[in-house]
């Protein structure tokens, strides 16, 4: 049977998968706490998944296993917050509005991309739907249980997230691609605004039903029903996002479509959201500050696409001097495994300290998917998410030997295997190296799965 | 006679809009480089040594501290000289924007090209080349992509106003993309359906004889137009063909081949090929998978072009370190290899694939070549480039760090003694909007 069905099956059946947890003490490291400076010859103590103890020369626990961590570092887990891994589809370009769907249901739980973003000291992800539509599905927060199934791997009360996309994917997908609006970044805004709109009708409408329908059945039902109003999960979505209960994460590159969402947010009163890859957002970093905007940028890729022709690598600094909450990410099955090395370049490119590129790795992404309280940080009572390294993180000679989700070591690179594969696809082609390498960031990968539209297209009108 | 006056003054309001934009010239003339650790990479390392650049040129290296007179004196104490580093494979100015069709000059229809020059499409003033420069990327292989030959290697340095004038080598390697024996796509119901394993022997089979066929007409074109030229007197001279003269070189081993190649069967199928070819020189380049086949690449004494380090392995199965262990394996094995990025506008990310490269079992020194003497020595270099040594060109850059750690920074760079102003797209963009005026929006 087929995965996903017993996933749903699992779901329907209101089963929840019990969290793994371990427990574990690090013995004499440099301990990187992020939001409480770093602390040498430190121990930490983990118990059921979460971290207990921070100290110096912590008594041992029966059963609990030791590791000398002398010479090593330990850093929170790495968060990127912008991830299509393990997800079966990235993209359902139908329509410009896919708000109904949700990457929750189609996890992918072998993709050995997760065992590869382990290597690189990551413990948790959020994997969206790609940028092909305005508005898109919502989003997976992922804690990397790697070996587990679909549903160990979602984390448990993770605060919903939706994809938005603004400029040139949607309107080159539907309105070049289909002749859909929006052709424009003036019809993305009112796609926008028609959603919000209906939306908002629609809740009153509904929530009037419902009043209506409850005063009804108290009545006896007595006199004519009232009129149903059909619910509509797109627009519940809507009316959620509306009524902050959904984190939006928006990708957008210009300045000008950055200030436009937030102009259109503060007339809807959407809060607390994040302007995904947004390598134009050091243009606007005042207002993003002002309307407490966060920022989940690349460390330096540029020059890709035209949209992007206008950035610079001090992006992230500059963002960070304005005081907005920055975070490095991967967009990159790729890059996702050395995202220390991109934090490193925050550093290099606009002088920011190394506790702030650290933070843009760690706390920051986890503040933005509505986890900062849970994870991203070393300290008593979070998950126990991290990584022990060989050397300081930001040095392009570490790598990570171990990292721990929720305690529980999920890789370790002294037991490493050649093959990491959880199970073999007897669909894959069997001759070696089958392979297309795309080097760099020549294309969109948040358009994975939109590209097929195109493969008939002819460039003529260009 | 009104919108005369406008456009006049038009035209100098524009005039002193660009003016302001100018950028800084560089400097020029006879330095001094006083007090730093020199990585000579040839000839060890010279602690608090002296660099002299006159002109274009390294004049003197060496630990005596004497300046004479009339040098700019830079003190570097604490600071690192390192040779200019190079990119052995990248399309730095034959692309401005990827996704934008008609910004990309790297890939011409056909599929023997051997006279289509990367040389003829640099832009001199693409904007990735300073973006790219003040990272201490000073020269970089240029090269196209297309087809079975797809043309001309350049050999540039990342400063300059003309092709002309930034070329080391401006036709450096023939690019030829070898015959794959492999599915590019596995089989996606878009691309068509999945080949069968006899179709794919067939396609191989073609490619290879159609370029055998091509190399034997380059020879034979050859062979005719050196008779000709040796005793022009009472014959007609033979029909001129451009792309056969571009193959001259070739095949008389002047210019090296430079076989794309990335899988084990097809560099194995390569290495097989180039026993046939008598006469011609050859680099591999790409050889994402060259680990495993390190020791018959060693053996066959052919210099390898490889990376980026940091990217995917190649295989499902594969250890998710491999693409970083790589150009390692290769080294240790007796390779010759070069780093390259296969970037456009992040060959600045250089520094850091060969650091990836050195924290995964290469040695720095290692390393180290790989950005330096060996491109150099590849593409018919070393006597300019490669090195901090007297008589070469002034490619350097100082450091106030280890090369390939993100953190450090780029303090000075020359190319061709030209002290190159710290400055571009991405810096600029820095000054302007660090401290923007958050009141005029």
């Amino acid at each position: 049977m087929n995965k996903y069905l017993l996933l749903t099956f699992a779901l329907a059946a209101g089963s929840v998968a019990a969290q793994p947890t371990g427990s574990v003490l690090v013995r004499n490291a440099t301990v990187i706490t992020v939001t409480d400076g770093t602390l040498e010859d430190t121990d930490i103590l983990v118990v059921n998944g979460k971290i207990a103890g921070i100290g110096r020369d912590l008594p041992a626990r029966a059963g609990v296993q030791e590791i000398d961590a002398t010479g090593k570092f330990v850093l929170p887990g790495i968060i990127d917050a912008h991830s299509h891994l393990a997800l079966a589809s990235v993209n359902d370009a139908s329509s410009p509005v896919t708000g109904e769907m949700d990457m929750r249901d189609v996890v992918d739980a072998e993709d050995i991309g997760m065992y590869r973003a382990l290597a690189g000291g990551v413990t948790a992800i959020h994997s969206m739907h790609g940028s092909a539509n305005v508005i898109g599905a919502r989003g997976a927060t992922l804690k990397l249980h790697y070996g587990q199934p679909a549903e160990v791997l979602l984390m448990p009360n993770a605060p919903r997230t939706i994809k938005f996309a603004l400029g040139e994917n949607p309107t080159r997908v539907h309105g070049q691609g289909s002749g859909v609006q929006p052709r424009t970044r003036m019809g993305v805004e009112q796609v926008i605004r028609a959603e919000f709109d209906g939306a908002r009708d629609y809740r009153r409408a509904r929530t009037a039903y419902l009043e209506a329908q409850r005063a009804w059945e108290r009545n006896r039902r007595r006199g004519p029903a009232p009129e149903p109003v059909a619910i509509d999960g797109r627009k519940e979505v809507m009316a959620d996002i509306l009524e902050g209960k959904i984190l939006v994460h928006c990708h957008s590159y210009r300045a000008d479509e950055i200030l436009m969402l937030m102009r259109v947010f503060n007339e809807y009163g959407v809060k607390n959201y994040t302007f995904q890859h947004a390598n134009e957002a050091f243009k606007v970093a005042p207002e993003l500050a002002r309307n407490g905007a966060n920022a989940s940028v690349f460390a330096d890729w540029w020059a890709y696409k035209f949209e992007v022709y206008y950035s610079t690598s001090y992006n992230a600094a500059i963002l960070n001097r304005y005081g907005v909450n920055t975070s490095i990410n991967s967009d990159s099955e790729d890059y996702i495994r050395h995202l220390n090395h991109q934090a490193a370049k925050v550093v290099r490119y606009g002088g920011a300290s190394q506790e702030d590129a650290l933070r843009m790795i760690t706390i920051n992404p986890a503040i933005q998917l509505g986890i900062g309280d849970r994870t991203g940080s070393i300290t008593v009572g979070k998950d126990a998410d991290f990584a022990i390294w060989n050397a300081h993180p930001l040095s392009i000679y570490a790598m990570a030997e171990m990292t721990f989700v929720d305690g529980v070591k999920r890789f370790d690179r002294a037991a490493d295997r050649a093959d990491q594969r959880l199970r073999v696809n007897p669909t894959d082609s069997f001759t070696p190296g089958t392979f297309a390498t795309e080097h760099g960031r020549h294309e969109d990968a948040c358009m994975e799965g939109v590209f097929e539209l195109f493969a008939t297209e002819t460039h003529s009108h260009e | 006679m009104n919108k005369r006056i406008l456009a006049l003054a038009l035209l100098l309001a524009m005039g002193t809009g660009l003016s302001a934009q100018v950028t800084e010239k560089p400097g020029f003339g006879k330095y001094a480089l006083v007090g730093a650790t020199i990585h000579t990479v040839t000839d060890g390392t010279i602690e608090n040594g002296t660099v002299l650049v006159n002109g274009e040129t390294i004049e003197f290296v060496g630990a005596n501290g004497q300046v004479p007179a009339g040098y700019q004196r830079l003190d570097l104490t604490g600071k690192h000289i390192w040779p200019g580093m190079i990119d052995a494979g990248t399309v730095l100015g034959l692309m401005e924007v990827d996704a934008v069709p008609v910004t990309v000059d790297s890939d011409e229809l056909g599929d023997f090209n051997p006279h289509m020059r990367a040389f003829t499409a640099i832009n001199p003033a693409a904007v990735a080349i300073p973006v790219n420069r003040v990272e201490g990327v000073t020269t970089v292989i240029s090269q196209p992509g297309s087809g079975i030959i797809s043309g001309m290697a350049t050999l540039i340095d990342l400063f300059g106003y003309s092709p002309d004038s930034m070329a080391v080598v401006a036709d450096a390697a023939l690019v030829l993309q070898f015959p794959t024996k492999g599915r590019r796509f596995g089989g996606f119901f878009f691309f068509g359906p999945p080949q069968t394993e006899e179709q794919i022997e067939e396609a191989y089979r073609n490619r290879i004889k159609s370029l055998n066929e091509y190399i034997a007409k380059a020879r034979f074109y050859d062979g005719m137009m050196d008779a000709y030229e040796a005793a022009p007197a009472g014959k007609r001279r033979p029909d001129r063909d451009p792309a056969m003269e571009a193959m001259r070189p070739v095949v008389d081993g002047t210019i090296p081949v430079m076989i794309q190649v990335d899988r084990e069967p097809d560099i194995i199928a390569a290495l097989d090929w180039i026993k046939t070819q008598e006469g011609l020189r050859f680099i591999l380049s790409g050889v994402s998978e060259g680990w495993r086949v390190a020791d018959r690449i060693a053996a066959a004494g052919v210099p390898v072009v490889t990376g980026p380090v940091i990217g995917m392995p190649t295989r499902d199965y594969d250890v998710y370190s491999r693409p970083y262990e790589n150009a390692g394996l290769m080294a240790k094995a007796g390779v010759m290899v070069a780093l390259r990025t296969d970037d456009s506008e992040n060959v600045r990310n250089l520094p850091f694939n060969a650091g990836m490269a050195v924290a995964n079992g290469m040695t720095h020194a290692d390393a180290l070549k790989a950005v330096t003497i060996n491109p150099a020595t590849m593409f018919g270099a070393a006597d300019r480039l490669g090195s901090v040594s007297v008589g070469k060109q002034a490619n350097l850059v100082v450091t106030n760090g280890d090369l390939f750690e993100t953190m450090t920074q780029v303090e000075h760079v020359f190319i061709r003694g030209r002290k190159i102003p710290l400055v571009s797209r991405h810096e600029e963009l820095w000054r302007e909007y660090r401290d923007r005026d958050a009141t005029t929006n």
